[in-house]
């Protein structure tokens, strides 16, 4: 894993905690740096601190996004709306306020990282896509769709069960793996961006659909 | 009668609300008075003078007639002896009736006195009706035997009437016995100069009277507008449109006011700027002082907590020393986190992530959060939902609001009634109108002074001082809570009586921001007055054997 932080007590910090967890961190201080680091070490998962001198954290995640659908947990101090939500709309899966616990930073890495050790070969239809889960993909009509694992995971969450409507709590739970309830902005924010490559018009949703006041539901297969 | 009440109110309401209305309807009544006044004094005067003269006129004429007819009398009896009385009398009427002239300026009539019995016939000329001479004059000629005058209204027997003037004087015909002269002098002409001249005063004193409401009206208005236009700028600028000028117009008075208006203004804008760069700095400040403690504070957390899972590797000391970090780096996070998000407030920097929330379902999630702490203290949490408001189904507790405040705000409500709750049941109520949705939390712990009530939601303020702190309250957390409240247009309140517990009540609109009349649940309870007595036995009381609640030991808060 890559972690990408300036302040280099917390980093060493970071590095004693996670070794004792069985991970096996590279860092970078420099933020100009950080996204030729990721390209060299190819990390299974990157934790960033939003505030880094030179380049933004934000970039930095924009840019790891636009090559590579690695899972992001950003590192951020403050949990205004907007800092959060621009975070999480550049492409980051996930963040953990500091000051955070070390047990909650290990169990977020770890709900990123979990991986359905070789689901059985499963194929859903949403609409006109459809989703192979053991090998996910996302097709329409011979169109591969890319999305990131967290987007694929909230996809088939929903695309499984299409007669269900999902509280964004709900959500939290199946796909973030929060066991209390958290940021519901998570999950809008991820909703958008899903909706932003698999529909249509994602002003007009037909695959993720919002139930006002309840959350969310696919559409019919 | 209502409409006529409306109309009224709205005629008041506009009587006060314009000053050029009232200016215009107080010039108008006023010089309505003043020119009906003139008007009067004008037309009595001429009326008098025009009458005077027609009444000099009269006598003089009647006088020369009378003389005349007192000769013709005379030279009639003198003539023909033979004549009869009706041939002297026609005789003496046509030479009088020749002297009025043609048309005649008069008309002459002769009557014969009460007591005058030699039946003697009466004359008039042009149908004139005996009913032309009123009875005092007769009276009054035939007592004093001289020449009397009178205004009557002159008679004609094909019932035509004019005002005119009657002069009349006794008359001895020979032969004939005593008879009564009248010369009757119409006004005619008089009364036709009247009516002229009042009309022209009621024109002439109209056109006054409205051409001066119209003077009012447009020199009202000449300052009226300015200051109309300066009320509006005012409002505008009242409302946050810190640019608006009044246009200063020319170099008088009004002018002056709105330049020192604008002068005003831009003190004031300036002003505002300058808070609202100072606001913006302290903010930035606040922002990257919690950015900069953040992160040694993330370093010193996992340190922190490496140590206090390694502990039982130390010695006594040690071990301890790992456990105080430990919750004293809880406390110092948690009052960190409080004093960034007041001064959030503080800063106006809050901002409303709206979204529908169902009220009953956040209530069971807090309360299931909360749960674990309620054990430790062995209070029962138990959540309700007030029925009477069930009429209007579909019943639902739902409001427009931010989850993530309303959520918090709720944790320390009950956290709060935990703390104080001495152990005893805490009944949280769930009421919903079709405005507003409210929370009631009420607990039975050693209650509320008035003087504790009115600060519950001070910053910082604690009940009793001596009162070690005991659970990681911050201060912040009630002071928080009203403002997250506020924030949605909401009511957070608070009842307490010592030795009865308290009951925080919070009520939001169904939309944030909406206008809040009432609440759908009582915040004073209805076992209220009821003193929370150790020895009653309340239900399910976790904890029996606990020592009796001592009036000293007064909630502090979070």
């Amino acid at each position: 894993m890559l972690v990408v932080d300036d302040d280099l007590a917390l980093a060493e910090m970071l590095g004693i905690v996670l070794r004792s967890e069985g991970f096996d961190p590279t860092f970078c201080a420099d933020g100009s740096l950080a996204v030729q680091a990721f390209r060299d070490a190819k990390p299974d998962i990157v934790l960033l601190d939003l505030m880094l001198p030179g380049v933004d954290g934000i970039d930095i995640c924009r840019m790891i996004r636009a090559e590579s659908g690695t899972p992001i947990v950003m590192l951020t101090a403050r949990n205004d709306t907007v800092d959060v939500v621009v975070g999480l709309e550049s492409g980051a899966d996930d963040y953990i306020v500091k000051p955070f616990k070390p047990k909650e930073l290990v169990a977020r890495l770890r709900a990123r990282m979990r991986r359905t050790d070789e689901p059985a070969a499963e194929l859903l239809t949403v609409c006109d896509l459809s989703i192979d889960v053991a090998g996910h993909s996302v097709k329409r009509g011979n169109d591969l769709i890319s999305l990131t694992p967290l987007e694929f995971d909230l996809l088939v969450c929903l695309a499984r069960k299409p007669w269900q409507v999902f509280s964004r709590e709900a959500l939290l739970q199946d796909v973030w793996g929060y066991r209390h309830a958290a940021d519901t902005r998570l999950v809008n924010v991820h909703v958008q961006r899903l909706r932003a490559k698999i529909e249509h018009d994602p002003e007009k949703p037909e695959i993720v659909l919002t139930i006002r006041g309840v959350g969310y539901k696919a559409g019919p297969p | 009668m209502t409409r006529i009440r409306a109309a009224g109110l709205r005629l008041r309401s506009i009587w006060r609300g314009s000053l050029l209305v009232r200016v215009t309807s107080t010039t108008l009544i006023l010089s309505l008075v003043v020119v009906a006044a003139l008007g009067f004094i004008l037309l009595t005067s001429i009326s008098s003078g025009l009458l005077a003269a027609a009444e000099r006129n009269a006598i003089t004429e009647a006088r020369a007639g009378m003389t005349d007819a007192q000769r013709v009398s005379a030279a009639v009896e003198t003539g023909t002896a033979a004549a009869s009385p009706g041939r002297v009398v026609d005789t003496l009427v046509a030479s009088l009736a020749a002297r009025a002239g043609n048309p005649p300026q008069y008309e002459v009539l002769l009557l014969a006195t009460p007591d005058n019995d030699n039946n003697a016939p009466e004359r008039g000329t042009n149908l004139v009706s005996t009913l032309s001479v009123p009875t005092d004059l007769r009276t009054s000629v035939n007592d004093s035997g001289r020449l009397s005058w009178t205004f009557t209204e002159i008679t004609y027997l094909d019932n035509r009437g004019v005002p005119g003037i009657a002069v009349g004087a006794p008359l001895t015909i020979p032969g004939l016995g005593t008879y009564e002269l009248y010369y009757l002098f119409p006004l005619t002409d008089q009364v036709g100069t009247l009516d002229l001249v009042r009309g022209g005063v009621v024109a002439v004193g109209a056109l006054l009277v409205i051409l001066l409401a119209a003077i009012a009206w447009i020199v009202t208005r000449q300052v009226v507008t300015p200051v109309r236009t300066a009320a509006q700028v005012a409002e505008q600028f009242a409302h946050g449109h810190l640019t608006e000028r009044i246009q200063v117009r020319g170099e008088d008075d009004l002018a002056r006011l709105a330049s020192s208006f604008n002068d005003m203004a831009a003190s004031l804008e300036k002003q505002i700027h300058q808070l609202e760069d100072l606001s913006r700095v302290q903010q930035r400040f606040v922002a990257d002082v919690s950015h900069e403690l953040r992160t040694p504070l993330t370093t010193i957390r996992m340190a922190a907590d490496l140590l206090f899972e390694g502990r039982d590797q130390y010695d006594a000391a040690t071990a301890r020393s790992a456990e105080l970090l430990q919750t004293q780096l809880d406390r110092f996070e948690s009052l960190l986190t409080d004093l960034l998000e007041i001064s959030r407030h503080d800063a106006g920097a809050a901002v409303l992530d709206v979204d529908l929330l169902d009220v009953v379902a956040l209530v069971n999630r807090v309360v299931a959060a909360t749960t674990p702490l309620a054990d430790r203290y062995g209070s029962p949490l138990v959540v309700a939902i007030d029925e009477t408001a069930k009429e209007d189904s579909p019943w639902d507790a739902t409001v427009s609001a931010d989850s993530r405040r309303i959520d918090r705000v709720l944790r320390n409500l009950l956290d709060n009634a935990v703390e104080h709750g001495e152990g005893r049941p805490i009944i949280v109520t769930i009421g919903a109108s079709a405005s507003s949705v409210a929370v009631t939390v009420r607990d039975y712990g050693v209650g509320l002074s008035d003087e504790a009530a009115n600060h519950v939601f001070t910053r910082f303020w604690r009940a009793d001082p001596a009162r070690a702190r005991t659970t990681g309250g911050t201060g912040l957390g009630l002071a928080i809570a009203l403002e997250d409240v506020r924030l949605h247009g909401g009511w957070l309140e608070v009842w307490g009586a010592p030795q009865q517990g308290a009951c925080f009540r919070l009520t939001l609109p169904r939309a944030a921001h909406d206008q809040l009349l009432d609440s759908p649940l009582a915040l004073t309870p209805a076992d209220a007055g009821v003193d929370v007595n150790p020895n009653i036995a309340l239900p399910s009381q976790a904890n029996p054997d606990r020592s009796p609640v001592s009036s000293s030991s007064h909630a502090g808060l979070l």
